[in-house]
C-alpha cells in the first residue's frame, strides 16, 4: 500500500511539471493554431536565464523565475513580430517547417553563448531538502512543483473563461475577420497571447529543471513528449492537459517501477489506445 | 654518364617528394548535437598533442580532417569513412565516440589500406572486428570490474544493479555481475531503465524495496546522470545509507559543476581523472584547456584522442610515411609510454589499451572547484570483456 501511495506521488509530481511546461504550447497550438515546434527552446531559454541569475549573478530563486518569464518574453517579442506573424494561418508544413528551424538556431546559439554543458539553477533554501509524508519523503521542490502546476491551470482557465480578454481571444481565434470587423484588435490579442503562452514555456522550463536539466540540446530533446501531452489532452484545453498529464505521468511512472526493462512502452501505448478513442484528444473540440 | 646523372636526379626528386607528405588523419566524432561536447573533447585531444609535439614527423607534415556525426549513425558513418578514404584519401582513420558508428567502418579498412584508433567507444567486441583497429580509450568492462572489488573489500554484501537499456549500459551489468559474485557478493536484483528516463523516483523506490545495501548504476555522461544523482538524493537512499557505485562515466568533469554537492561521496572507477597528479597530466591539461577554451568543460574522450594520436605518429614513423596498415599496426603493438593517465600500453594480441583503472571519490578541492580525487589503484587492467565473450 505504501509503495502505492509513493508511486502515486511520484506521478502526481511528474504530471504537474509537464503540464506546466507543456500548456503554453496546448495554447498556441489549440487557440492560436501555431504548431510551436520552438516551444522546447523557449523553455531553455527561460531555464538559461534562471540559471543565469541565481547562479552567477547570484540573485536567489524567485527573482530568477520572474527574470526569466520577462526576458524570454522580450526576446520573443522582435520574434512574434517579424516571424511568428507570417505564418499565423498558413497550412501546417510551413508553420513546422519555421519553427523548427527556429529551434535549430536557438540550440546553436545557446551552445555558443553558454556552453555545451549541463546549467544548474540552484533552489531557493526553502525549497531545497525533503520533506516528510509519513510514509515517505518527498523533495519539497517536488510539492512546489505540483503548487504552482495548480496555480498555473486556474489562473489560465479562469483567463480564457471568465475574462474579456479570453473572450476575444476565442473570437478572434474562431472568426478573425469577423472579431475585427467587431473592433477586437486581432493583432494585439495574439500578440498577447504569444507572449502568455512563451512566459508559460519559460516558467515551465525553470520550475522543471529538476526533472530535465537545461543543456542546448533541450530545446529538441522534450519536445515529443510536450507535443504527446497537447495532442492527449486536445489543443487548446485547459483541463484536457490537466487530465492528459496526470494520466499520462501516472502510466509512465507506473510503468518504471514495475517494468522498466519495457521502456517507455506503456506510455505509448496509451497514448495510441487515448488517440484511437478520442482523435481529438480527451477535450479536444471539433474544429 | 649523362643519363647516369639524369636517373640520379630523377631518383632524388622522387625521394624527395616521397619524403615530404602531406599524411591525412581522418577524425570521426560528434562535432555538433547532443554530444558536441564530446566531439569538443576530441579536438582537444589531438590539437593538445599537436601542440606539444609539432604537427611534423621527418619530412611529413600531419594534416587532420574532422567530419562530423552527430549521434549515433552507422549509415552515415560509414559513408563519411569511405568518403574520407576515397576522396580525402586519409592515411589513418581515428575518432569515433560511438560503437555502432566504428562497427560500420571496420570492414572496409583492409580494402581501403587503412589502420583505425579508437578514441572512445567503448564495446569489446570491435576488436574482433578486424585486425586494423586498435584502442586507446577503455571499456565499460575495463571500468566497470574494479568496482565491484571496491564494493566487496567495503562489505557490502547485498547489491542492486540499475543500468540504462543499452549495449554499454548491459555491457556494464555484466561485468559487476562477473566481477561481484566472484568475490562472494549476491545481485538481488537487475534493472534496465530506457535511456530516455526523465524522472528517476519510481527506480529509487524498486532500489528502496530492494533492501539492497548498495547501488551499482550506469548511465551515460550527460544530463541524465544530473537526474539519477539528485533522485538518489532526494528520495533519501543517500540519508539512509545505501552505497553508490559506478564506473566514471557518472560523474565525468564537465557535470561535476552541476552534480555539486549532490555528487560528493560517490566512488566511481575510470581509467582517468583530470586532477590526476602526474607531470604529464600538468603538461596535457594546460594544453588541452587552451585547446578547448574553458577548463571545466575537459573530460574524458579528450585524453583517448591525445594517445590516439601518439599511437598515430608512432605509426608514422614506423612506416616513414608510407601507407600500409599492417605494418602500421604492427609496429605500436605492445608499445609502451606514459600518458596523461599514468602508464599504458598496447596489448599486442587485443590491441585494446592496458592501463591503471582508478577509484575516485568526488570531492570539493580547496579551491572550491569539484573534482574526481583518486583513492585507489588498480593497476595494469586489460580488457576483461574479451575474455568474457570467449
Amino acid at each position: 500500500m505504501q509503495t502505492v501511495f509513493s508511486i502515486a506521488v511520484d506521478a502526481l509530481a511528474y504530471g504537474m511539471v509537464l503540464f506546466v511546461i507543456s500548456i503554453g504550447l496546448s495554447v498556441t497550438m489549440g487557440l492560436m493554431r501555431v504548431v510551436n515546434l520552438a516551444h522546447g527552446g523557449f523553455a531553455m531559454i527561460g531555464g538559461y536565464i534562471a540559471s543565469y541569475v541565481a547562479r552567477d549573478l547570484a540573485l536567489g530563486y524567485g527573482l530568477a523565475l520572474i527574470a526569466a518569464v520577462v526576458f524570454t518574453i522580450l526576446i520573443a517579442i522582435p520574434i512574434e513580430r517579424l516571424l511568428y506573424r507570417r505564418i499565423y494561418g498558413q497550412p501546417e508544413l510551413t508553420q513546422v517547417l519555421m519553427t523548427i528551424g527556429i529551434t535549430f538556431c536557438i540550440i546553436g546559439i545557446a551552445n555558443f553563448v553558454m556552453g555545451p554543458t549541463l546549467k544548474t539553477i540552484p533552489l531557493a533554501p526553502s525549497l531545497q531538502g525533503s520533506a516528510d509524508l509519513g510514509f515517505r519523503t518527498i523533495p519539497v521542490h517536488r510539492l512546489f512543483a505540483i503548487a504552482c502546476g495548480l496555480a498555473v491551470a486556474l489562473g489560465l482557465w479562469y483567463a480564457i473563461e471568465k475574462t474579456n480578454f479570453g473572450i476575444k481571444l476565442r473570437a478572434s481565434v474562431d472568426n478573425a475577420a469577423m472579431a475585427a470587423a467587431l473592433g477586437v484588435r486581432t493583432e494585439i490579442v495574439y500578440a498577447v497571447s504569444f507572449a502568455a503562452a512563451v512566459g508559460l514555456a519559460a516558467f515551465g522550463g525553470v520550475v522543471g529543471s529538476e526533472f530535465l536539466p537545461v543543456e542546448p540540446y533541450y530545446a529538441l530533446r522534450y519536445m515529443v513528449t510536450f507535443l504527446v501531452v497537447v495532442s492527449v489532452g486536445g489543443a487548446g484545453s485547459i483541463p484536457g492537459a490537466l487530465a492528459a498529464c496526470l494520466l499520462l505521468g501516472a502510466i509512465d511512472t507506473t510503468g518504471r517501477y514495475l517494468m522498466p526493462e519495457f521502456g517507455e512502452f506503456f506510455f505509448y501505448l496509451a497514448v495510441i489506445a487515448i488517440i484511437c478513442v478520442f482523435p481529438r484528444g480527451l477535450a479536444g473540440r471539433a474544429k | 654518364m649523362k643519363k647516369a646523372a639524369i636517373a640520379a636526379l630523377a631518383v632524388m626528386a622522387m625521394c624527395g617528394t616521397a619524403s615530404a607528405d602531406v599524411i591525412k588523419v581522418g577524425v570521426v566524432g560528434p562535432f555538433s548535437g547532443p554530444f558536441a561536447l564530446q566531439g569538443k573533447n576530441f579536438k582537444a585531444g589531438i590539437d593538445a598533442y599537436i601542440a606539444l609535439h609539432g604537427n611534423k614527423i621527418g619530412d611529413d607534415t600531419v594534416e587532420i580532417v574532422y567530419r562530423d556525426i552527430p549521434t549515433a549513425d552507422p549509415a552515415q558513418s560509414k559513408a563519411l569513412g569511405q568518403e574520407l578514404i576515397v576522396k580525402e584519401k586519409v592515411q589513418y582513420l581515428a575518432g569515433f565516440y560511438f560503437t555502432p558508428d566504428a562497427m560500420a567502418v571496420t570492414p572496409i579498412l583492409k580494402q581501403g589500406n587503412v589502420p583505425m584508433v579508437i578514441m572512445n567507444a567503448a564495446t569489446s567486441a570491435i576488436m574482433k572486428t578486424s585486425p586494423l583497429v586498435v584502442r586507446t580509450s577503455f571499456t565499460t568492462w575495463q571500468t566497470s570490474t574494479p568496482i565491484a572489488k571496491v564494493a566487496s573489500d567495503a562489505g557490502v554484501k547485498k547489491i542492486i544493479s540499475v543500468v540504462s537499456d543499452y549495449g554499454p549500459g548491459v555491457d556494464a551489468e555484466n561485468a559487476f555481475k562477473k566481477a561481484f559474485e566472484e568475490a562472494g557478493g549476491q545481485i538481488v536484483e537487475a534493472i534496465r531503465m530506457p535511456l530516455s528516463t526523465n524522472d528517476f523516483s519510481p527506480i529509487m523506490q524498486r532500489i528502496k524495496d530492494s533492501g539492497a545495501e548498495g547501488v551499482f548504476a550506469f548511465l551515460p555522461s550527460g544530463p541524465t546522470t544530473l537526474g539519477f544523482v539528485k533522485a538518489f538524493n532526494d528520495n533519501g537512499l543517500k540519508a539512509a545509507g545505501t552505497k553508490f557505485y559506478a564506473p566514471g562515466d557518472l560523474t565525468q568533469e564537465s557535470d561535476l559543476p552541476a552534480l555539486g554537492d549532490a555528487a560528493l561521496g560517490i566512488q566511481t572507477t575510470f581509467h582517468y581523472a583530470v586532477s590526476h597528479d602526474s607531470p604529464e597530466n600538468k603538461a596535457f591539461v594546460e594544453a588541452a584547456t587552451k585547446a578547448i577554451g574553458n577548463e571545466a568543460e575537459l573530460s574524458f574522450p579528450s585524453v583517448g584522442a591525445f594517445d590516439g594520436m601518439h599511437v598515430i605518429y608512432k605509426m608514422i614513423e614506423a612506416t616513414g610515411g608510407e601507407q600500409d596498415a599492417q605494418k602500421a599496426v604492427d609496429a605500436v603493438k605492445g608499445l609502451a609510454w606514459t600518458s596523461p593517465r599514468g602508464p599504458v600500453s598496447i596489448d599486442p594480441e587485443s590491441r585494446h589499451i592496458t592501463q591503471n583503472i582508478y577509484l575516485r571519490e568526488v570531492a570539493k578541492g580547496s579551491d572550491g572547484k569539484y573534482v574526481n580525487k583518486e583513492v585507489q589503484t588498480f593497476e595494469k587492467q586489460g580488457d576483461p570483456g574479451l575474455a568474457a565473450a570467449k
